[in-house]
């Protein structure tokens, strides 16, 4: 255990944490659709080794315009999880929430922001619980981040964290989206190396 | 006047471009954009660097992701293309802080950290900083114009400029 490097992760290896994703989604989509009473749907995941020029680009573009909420995740997983909610989306779901019709337009109050922190803080929360029930590993979220910004500016945090222990980064997004209102982000999380290895072999998987 | 293309810059990556040719790099958070210039034979670089210091990191191999090593690479490509060493001056773009993480250790100001080691870097070497947009918390596209040395600084609210 603890040895499987970017290099030699394979096919099961991916399918693994895919699945793990999926979990971890799928609990977060309960939690918004309770939220929002209303059915969200979810894609496929997608799990990537990426190196850093790609990072920057997962989520619709560089200079793609997105409110994301960021938690750091620390105990027997560490790394970090991106809420992150297309611009235009966030304002439909803040005026789901909050009861109000603001176009894109206007900007956002100190509520509106808090509202979306929370939302966000809710689904890390709901998908990490998720993971660690099933994996039996502790993974505490931290407070939420906010912040409204290119995705690559967005996306250099967990990219430099990660960016200290090796060239590439291991991400699990699955997208999420509202038909109705078409409200649209991803989750996306990010563990560390040692961190994707103890997953693996909590699933059995790390063979 | 024939325009130039637009060579773009990836995250822990860099390039050196001549007139008319433009330097660009998409969405800097807390990375630093260390652009150098010789106005003298009108050579560019850009490095796109993410951490402070390799010698703090044991996987360093990646020359272009680290202040100390890509501004060595960087001058180097350039000399190689015409420029000189004692005509280069040098701008500064991004290092912001995205998250407003309230334990502000120096270890999560890495946006900080990174312009500092840019600064003492280019410092030691006596290359100038002649312009800079640095720190805060909103995201910067660059883009370097090697017919000018002109470095435009996009943001998504707080304009566009040119330093």
């Amino acid at each position: 255990m603890g040895d499987i490097k970017f290099n030699n992760l394979n096919e099961g290896h991916l399918d693994a944490l895919s699945e793990v994703g999926n979990i971890g989604a799928g609990n977060a989509n309960t939690a918004l659709s309770q939220m929002l009473n209303k059915r969200i749907d979810m894609d496929v995941p997608s799990v990537k080794i990426a190196d850093f020029d790609e990072v920057s680009g997962v989520l619709g573009g560089a200079e793609n315009l997105i409110v994301g909420i960021l938690v750091n995740v620390k105990g027997d997983i560490n790394g970090m999880m991106i809420v992150a909610i297309e611009k235009s989306s966030a304002h439909k779901l803040v005026n789901m929430l909050m009861g109000q019709e603001l176009n894109e337009l206007d900007g956002y109050t100190q509520m509106d922001l808090s509202a979306l922190c929370e939302i966000g803080n809710i689904l890390a929360s709901s998908y990490l619980s998720s993971l660690s029930a099933m994996t039996g590993l502790a993974m505490e979220p931290s407070i939420p981040h906010l912040a409204i910004d290119m995705a690559g500016a967005i996306l250099s945090v967990p990219a430099i964290e990660l960016g200290k222990v090796d060239d590439r980064v291991l991400l699990i997004k699955n997208e999420f989206l509202e038909g109705g209102e078409s409200v649209m982000g991803n989750y996306i999380l990010l563990p560390d190396p040692p961190s994707f290895n103890k997953i693996l072999t909590s699933l059995g998987a790390a063979e | 006047m024939k325009d130039g293309k637009v060579i773009k810059v990836g995250m822990a990556d860099l390039n050196v471009a001549e007139n008319p040719d433009k330097l660009m790099t998409l969405g800097l958070g807390s990375c630093i954009g260390i652009v150098l210039y010789d106005s003298a034979v009108k050579v560019g670089g850009l490095a796109h660097i993410m951490l402070p210091d390799s010698t703090q990191i044991k996987n360093n191999s990646n020359l272009a992701k680290f202040a100390d090593t890509a501004i060595d690479v960087l001058i180097k490509k350039m000399v190689e293309v015409g420029a000189r060493q004692t005509r280069l001056v040098a701008k500064l773009a991004g290092g912001a802080q995205m998250f407003d993480f309230k334990q502000t250790s120096d270890e999560m100001r890495i946006g900080y950290r990174n312009e500092m080691a840019a600064r003492e870097i280019l410092k030691e070497l006596g290359i100038p900083i002649v312009a800079d947009d640095t720190g805060s918390n909103y995201g910067r596209t660059i883009e370097l114009d090697t017919s000018t040395g002109i470095l435009t600084v996009k943001t998504i609210n707080h304009g566009l400029k040119e330093i």
